[in-house]
């Protein structure tokens, strides 16, 4: 059985963010690269699984769609355990590109189980997990916390407003994974950054279909107005600023 | 034409969130001057469904199967994608919560549209179709342009205002032609704490960090909350100690909320406390430290012991709802 893991290539979370002069994009200059991270939580819990699954799981690919510069973190997936991995070499403009030239790779080169994170920290989409699935006409659980093989069968469980649900789907499918997954990400240790190194990293042309929207430009949020200080001796006033003035009670 | 809205139902019942989208796709309809078209699934009463006309629908869809009964996304996306289709949707419009982000990327591929998800406000263009949305955990604003025939957009929690409207609504039953389909999301168990507000939903939300001390000392905050009607939070160290449910904590690693009211009581205001709260439309922060981050992301702040601030807010709140 074979594992996938999408990643997100993603500037550390502490990130500060500019814009270029033109507010036509956000400014990647100096930019401390990360794996987005839910698909290091994801990878995580992919080699629990692998571990734990007495050689039935017997490989774990991670692929990024993107350019050279998301070789870095391809390799660091690479460090911490992932057998091999692909890159589809382009610069994706949304979600439904990533998805498509994803689903056009696995065409012929199908996978068990895909993960894929509920989030990229970056543009916030929410969209290739549950994309991908249907380009592949597979089904797809979302907001996954928890994820086994129980004999034959996988067990998730995912995370609906006020609870929990246990689920189960046929293979193969897409679990789109979120907080809970893996309690921590792993670390590379030194052995498994030599390790890396010779592990193979393919790279493929894309082969699927175009972006169905862009970003036309962007603009930092306005800046907050002054904090308003209310004397503590005086707490209760705030709840008549709240009526009063901000009117949300 | 039309524009579409999906509008969940918990039980059989919708909520002010529902009314939100039907009233927010009601007016992009306008604007576009096609009709509003609301898709329910699963069991709703006629009851509940004649209500959403308040806000603008004009035809509302509703698709029953004992089998809706679990979300299946790949079944859900079919009958919404089927009823855009039947109706020739221009815009497609899902809430940014659980299901919208399960089900709205599904439906895009399928009527292979682009997609926007978690959307501030209605367009700011229509042709072109431009949206503004959070990008970067809510460090800069997007503007995207949705380039399809078709657009899919989910809305954002809490980011547009409820218009009541005079009218009236057709209701149909809609074949979903699921009848004799297989789903494949096999429910084993499920778990929900009820009676309780569900922090995601929460318009008002009262959250304590570490400046609380122990888990000893939540009931006033308890208390402030159950008076306003808010639910409880806290952030991560809370949760790891022990002293709240990790189900209540936010942030960056926790869950994403923005609530009309923030109060953060004892909470430092960590970039990543923030990331999971800064969308929030008002926030208060109570901290005894004048530099404390919280106090920048802040509307209003209070300096002081939260342990003598939170009883007076009790007490303001208690008497500030006597009087209403
Ligand atoms: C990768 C990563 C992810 C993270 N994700 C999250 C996340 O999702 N959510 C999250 O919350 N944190 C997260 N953190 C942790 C975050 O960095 C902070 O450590 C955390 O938010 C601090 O919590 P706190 O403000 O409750 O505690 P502290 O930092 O200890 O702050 C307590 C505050 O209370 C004030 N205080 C003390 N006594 C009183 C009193 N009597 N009255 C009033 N105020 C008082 C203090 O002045 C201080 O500002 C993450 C960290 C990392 C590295
Ligand atoms: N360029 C990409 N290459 C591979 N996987 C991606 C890419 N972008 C997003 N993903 C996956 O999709 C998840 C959600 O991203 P998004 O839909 O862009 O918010 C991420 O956590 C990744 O697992």
């Amino acid at each position: 059985m074979k594992i996938l893991v999408c990643l997100s290539n993603v500037p550390d979370t502490t990130t500060k963010i500019k814009l270029s002069g033109d507010k036509s994009a956000v400014d990647m200059a100096g930019v401390q690269w990360v794996i987005n991270p839910w698909d290091e939580l994801a990878l995580t819990r992919a080699l629990d699984l692998k571990e734990k699954s007495n050689g039935k799981i017997d490989q774990i690919t991670v692929i990024t769609v993107g350019e050279k510069h998301t070789e870095p973190t391809i390799r660091k997936a690479l460090a911490v355990g992932a057998d091999d991995a692909v890159r589809i070499n382009m610069i994706p403009t949304d979600d439904y590109e990533v998805a498509s030239n994803i689903a056009a790779y696995l065409k012929d080169n199908p996978y068990d189980i895909i993960l894929s994170g509920i989030e990229s920290s970056d543009y916030n989409g929410s969209a290739v997990g549950g994309m991908l699935a249907e380009f592949l006409k597979v089904p797809s659980v979302s907001a996954v916390s928890f994820l086994d093989i129980e004999g034959e069968e996988p067990l998730m469980k995912r995370e609906i407003p006020g609870g929990t649900e246990t689920v189960k789907v046929p293979f193969p499918f897409v679990a789109i994974v979120q907080k809970g997954i893996a309690l921590d990400p792993r670390i590379p240790a030194m052995r498994g950054i030599m390790m890396a190194r010779k592990k193979p990293l393919t790279v493929v042309e894309p082969a699927g279909e175009g972006a169905k929207s862009s970003f036309a430009n962007f603009d930092m949020p306005k800046p907050k107005a002054k904090v308003k200080m209310i004397d503590a001796e005086n707490a209760g006033e705030l709840i008549t600023l709240l009526h009063e003035e901000a009117k949300v009670i | 034409m039309s524009v579409i809205v999906y509008t969940e139902n918990w039980e059989g019942k919708f909520k002010k969130s529902s009314y939100e989208l039907v009233s927010y796709a009601h007016s992009i309809a306008t604007e576009l001057g096609v009709e509003t078209v609301v898709v329910s699934i699963g069991q709703v009463a006629d009851d509940q469904l004649n209500i959403l006309a308040n806000y603008g629908a004009n035809k509302i869809l509703s698709a029953t199967n004992d089998k809706f009964a679990v979300l299946d996304n790949a079944a859900y996306a079919s009958v919404i994608a089927r009823a855009a289709k039947a109706n020739n949707a221009k815009v497609i419009v899902f809430a940014n919560n659980f299901t919208g982000k399960a089900v709205s990327p599904r439906v895009a591929v399928k009527l292979e549209a682009g997609l926007a998800n978690s959307v501030t406000a209605l367009p700011l263009s229509l042709d072109p179709f431009v949206v503004q949305k959070n990008v970067f955990n809510g460090k800069a604003l997007g503007k995207q342009q949705i380039n399809s025939d078709i657009k899919v957009i989910s809305l954002a929690q809490n980011s547009f205002e409820i218009k009541e409207v005079e009218g009236s609504a057709t209701i149909e039953a809609f074949d979903a032609g699921l009848n004799d389909a297989k789903f494949d999301t096999q429910l084993i168990e499920k778990n929900t704490v009820s009676g309780k507000i569900i922090l995601t939903d929460a318009e008002l939300v009262v959250s304590g960090g570490r400046g609380m001390k122990s888990a000893d000392n939540w009931s006033p905050l308890e208390e402030l909350a159950a008076i306003l009607g808010a639910g409880t939070a806290c952030s991560r160290p809370v949760a790891d100690e022990g002293w709240r449910p990790h189900a209540e904590h936010v942030g960056q690693t926790g869950k994403i909320i923005a609530p009309n009211l923030y109060i953060a009581l004892g909470i430092s205001g960590a970039i990543q406390h923030l990331a999971g709260v800064s969308s929030s439309k008002i926030i208060v922060a109570v901290n005894t430290d004048p530099e404390a981050p919280f106090f920048e992301a802040a509307d209003y702040g209070i300096l002081g012991d939260v342990h003598k601030v939170l009883p007076l807010l009790v007490e303001a709140a208690k008497s500030f709802k006597a009087h209403q």
